[in-house]
């Protein structure tokens, strides 16, 4: 276990971007989000959620992969992938970090994501404890820990100190490099930040959706849920936009779009939204017409879909960023409850 | 609040009761006390999570769309802002007034719940109003706001508490009308230089995450297929490739809602990167009335907008490129 | 800079009514009037045809800067077109100004199928105003512009 005095932080940084790339939630026109760090750069650890999740960084918005060119009958064809450099995501809550490995049994999995792959091998994910739990949080309801989260380094607040402690290989090796600005923890501080984590943890039993139950959902069950009428009244008031699936940590659908240049073609992908009434939009239309089929799809792939595929895990890491943003109140915790998974 | 509240759950019920309506759209109660969600009730024991209280900013008007091409007559009830997105939808005849009953309620103004969070109030578990101050219940304590400090940017500059249409109104404590100036951000704006207002905005359109709230949630938005839907459209797209792409999306979604924008702030409040997409609204609001005379959307049914207007004096377009200050 | 712009020729498209302006820019020919040939005249039926959009899309492909013309007020051959069009242009290009374009990049000329001298010198300007300018950068697409450089 290392520490670094909070006010050195920006030392701290420095260092750190000195080799490669570090992507750090920052106030970005007076909003959180992950954005490359550069002198000045207003880093804002304090806000517990960026608005986007950090799965960005690893799988963003929008990336090239293939370009055509033409010229007269001819057509070049330009490969876009290329190896990703190193580079460090810090400030990952313990909720993103869990997000990253169901991100990986998506795009590792046969036939492996070459883009996603390469990020995912040259990137260093710090994460960060959460200090103040907030109201829309239900990590724990995924075995969530937010106070002792993974990833290669993990990190926390406490006092006047962030407390530094390497988890992996690619962890120790960073590290390492950083060694001259890292102190060595003392026995005093150990103590002081495990006080410091049963704190957290008690404020998150206090949490309001604490206890939330997902006993209900699972691979079982299937045709009953999705037969379930409750998902007419559920979906009444959906919109249809996408904020709930753009700033979702797990959510890995994607179009894949030509752009016409004028004297070429950019294929580029880019997020897609199961709400969106042109999701799967085939030649002879969409399987999904009405709003309440798109709705059910979503959070069926989240709680039912997505664990029979994959052992019982769910596409959910209680992150609670859908719960603040949709813009009229409907998310997974309403749909959750309504089925029989009531809090405490 | 609770009284109308009353009386609102009492004559829905009534009219549930007596066949004048099969169903009640209105909000109802969240998790955390502030998170209310527009529902449908179609019976009175549903109508117990009726909720109309200090955050019940969600505009129903929207709904009536879909909800006006089934079967039966439907209770609404309307805040005076909404009443002009109802009529507006009503004059481009996207609802079927038959099918409605409009319920006016009364509002002192919807609080942010977002301006309670950037004030610092963090793990918000309950709210509460009493006219003057809101006080937040949190995880880490409670924390007191002056309840102007923390309305919604459509409450601060309200057009009104009358209600435009209505069939009955409850209305318990009359709301004072207060005195606003709801061009002072675009005013403040128009008298940047041209530098700093390309600034500002590639600064507030870069954070679009083109997730489509603003458009869905509008109340003017309401096509079948919206241009940036359409594959053939050339211009559709689900994502901002390039910083075009939002000039593109946010410069054609106001242009297309010009005339018909009746500044309901309903794309402002849903907005999750907090870009201040009223102030492009506004900004055609304020060109029209100056151009072609004051003009307010949905103030009725039948009159024409300007931008489906025309009279030979108009001013011509170069008065723009020709007026003062450089570029 | 002051080289780089003797340099620059910007892309002009110009969206001419068919009834009036674009037999003005006929006329222009005819007569041997000089325009610069970096102007792309786009016919459409009526200037009430031209849609905002339109106006973006050019700017997106590349443009450095767009004039509408049309017949005169009073003259449109579909009688009103062009008083709907002046309205939306206005609002368009106030708009766009409003977004920090500069305004010089935007045009509306009425030209009749009478005034081929006319609709030279009108271009004439336009394109002077624009290369004073220089190249669009604040509303166009990267993935165009690459193209453009790299050919």
């Amino acid at each position: 276990m290392f520490k670094i005095k909070k006010n050195s932080l920006n030392k701290l940084y420095a260092a750190i971007a000195e080799a490669q790339t570090l992507y750090i939630p920052c106030n970005v026109n007076g909003k959180p989000n992950f954005a490359v760090w550069g002198e000045g750069a207003d880093v804002d650890l304090a806000s517990l959620k960026t608005v986007k999740s950090a799965k960005e960084v690893f799988f963003p918005q929008c990336e090239d992969i293939v370009s055509f060119k033409t010229k007269g009958k001819e057509i070049t064809v330009i490969d876009c992938r290329k190896e990703s450099e190193d580079f460090v995501v810090f400030g990952v809550r313990a909720c993103d970090a869990k997000s990253f490995e169901i991100l990986d049994k998506v795009f590792l999995s046969d036939p492996v994501d070459t883009f996603y792959k390469t990020k995912r091998e040259h990137g260093t994910v710090i994460t960060l404890a959460c200090s103040r739990p907030e109201e829309s949080c239900f990590c724990s309801a995924f075995g969530i820990d937010c106070a002792e989260p993974s990833g290669d380094v993990a990190t926390y607040f406490s006092g006047e100190y962030l407390y530094w402690s390497p988890k992996t290989e690619k962890g120790l090796n960073l590290t390492n490099s950083l060694k001259n600005l890292l102190e060595i923890a003392n026995d005093k501080d150990n103590l002081a930040l495990e006080n410091e984590q049963k704190n957290i943890r008690e404020i998150t039993k206090k949490l309001p959706l604490y206890g939330l139950d997902l006993s209900k959902w699972g691979a079982d069950d299937l045709l009953e849920k999705f037969n379930s009428e409750k998902w007419q009244e559920l979906s009444s008031a959906c919109l249809g936009c996408g904020a709930c699936t753009f700033v979702c940590p797990t959510c890995q659908c994607y179009d894949v779009r030509d752009f016409d240049k004028g004297n070429g073609v950019q294929r580029y992908r880019c997020w897609d939204s199961c709400m969106y009434n042109d999701f799967t939009m085939m030649a002879h239309g969409t399987p999904r017409p009405t709003q309440m089929q798109r709705f059910r799809q979503r959070f069926m792939h989240k709680l039912v879909y997505f664990p029979s595929n994959n052992g019982g895990e769910f596409s959910c890491v209680g992150c609670g960023r859908c719960v603040e943003k949709c813009p009229i109140n409907m998310n997974i915790v309403k749909v959750i409850k309504a089925f029989g998974g009531e809090g405490k | 609040m609770k009284k109308v509240l009353d009386i609102m759950q009492k004559r829905a019920k009534q009219l549930l009761g007596e066949g004048i309506v099969n169903r009640v759209i209105g909000w109802k109660t969240g998790e955390f006390g502030y998170d209310q969600t527009p529902a449908v009730f179609t019976s009175a024991a549903e109508l117990s999570s009726l909720v109309y209280d200090s955050f019940s900013a969600p505009n129903l008007s929207k709904y009536l769309i879909e909800e006006t091409k089934k079967e039966g007559k439907a209770l609404v009830f309307l805040k005076p802002c909404d009443t002009y997105s109802f009529n507006q939808l009503i004059k481009e005849h996207r609802i079927d007034r038959e099918k409605v009953f409009v319920i006016g309620v009364e509002c002192s103004g919807k609080v942010d719940i977002n301006s309670l969070k950037s004030r610092g109030a963090v793990g918000v578990i309950g709210v509460e109003d009493n006219g003057e101050k809101v006080i937040a219940h949190t995880l880490y304590g409670d924390m007191e706001f002056a309840k102007d400090d923390v309305l919604l940017e459509k409450c601060r500059s309200c057009k009104g508490k009358q209600h435009m249409v209505f069939d009955e109104l409850i209305i318990v404590n009359p709301v004072k009308e207060e005195k606003n100036d709801r061009f002072i951000g675009v005013d403040a704006l128009d008298a940047m230089t041209p530098d700093e207002r390309f600034e500002f905005w590639r600064g507030q359109l870069l954070k679009c995450i083109r997730c489509n709230a603003c458009r869905n949630v509008c109340p003017a938005c309401s096509c079948i297929k919206c241009v940036f839907d359409n594959q053939n459209s050339g211009v559709a797209s689900k994502a901002s490739p390039d910083t075009f792409e939002e000039q593109m999306y946010h410069v054609i979604r106001a242009f297309h809602v010009a005339g018909r924008c009746t500044d309901c702030g309903e794309c402002t409040r849903v907005c999750p990167q907090d870009i201040p997409l009223h102030l492009l609204n506004r900004k055609l609001i304020k060109d029209m009335n100056a151009f072609y005379g004051e003009y307010q959307a949905g103030t009725d049914t039948d009159s024409r907008a300007p931008l489906t207007n025309y009279t030979k004096e108009d001013v011509e377009p170069n008065v723009i490129s020709d007026k003062g200050g450089d570029k | 800079m002051q080289v780089e712009n003797k340099e620059f020729k910007p892309t002009i498209v110009a969206f001419c009514c068919n009834w009036c302006s674009y037999a003005g820019a006929d006329l222009a020919g005819t007569g041997r009037m000089q325009y610069p040939a970096n102007v792309k005249i786009i016919r459409v039926p009526c200037s009430c045809r031209v849609n905002p959009t339109f106006i973006l899309r050019a700017f997106q492909r590349g443009a450095d800067g767009v004039i509408m013309c049309g017949c005169h007020p009073g003259d449109c051959h579909y009688t009103s077109g062009n008083y709907y069009a002046r309205r939306r242009m206005t609002m368009l290009f106030d708009f766009l100004d409003y977004l920090g374009i500069e305004k010089g990049r935007t045009r509306v000329e009425w030209v009749s199928a009478a005034e081929g001298a006319r609709f030279a010198s009108v271009m004439n300007e336009f394109v002077k105003n624009v290369t004073e300018l220089g190249p669009n950068k604040r509303i166009t697409d990267l993935r165009c512009k690459m193209e453009k450089e790299g050919e």
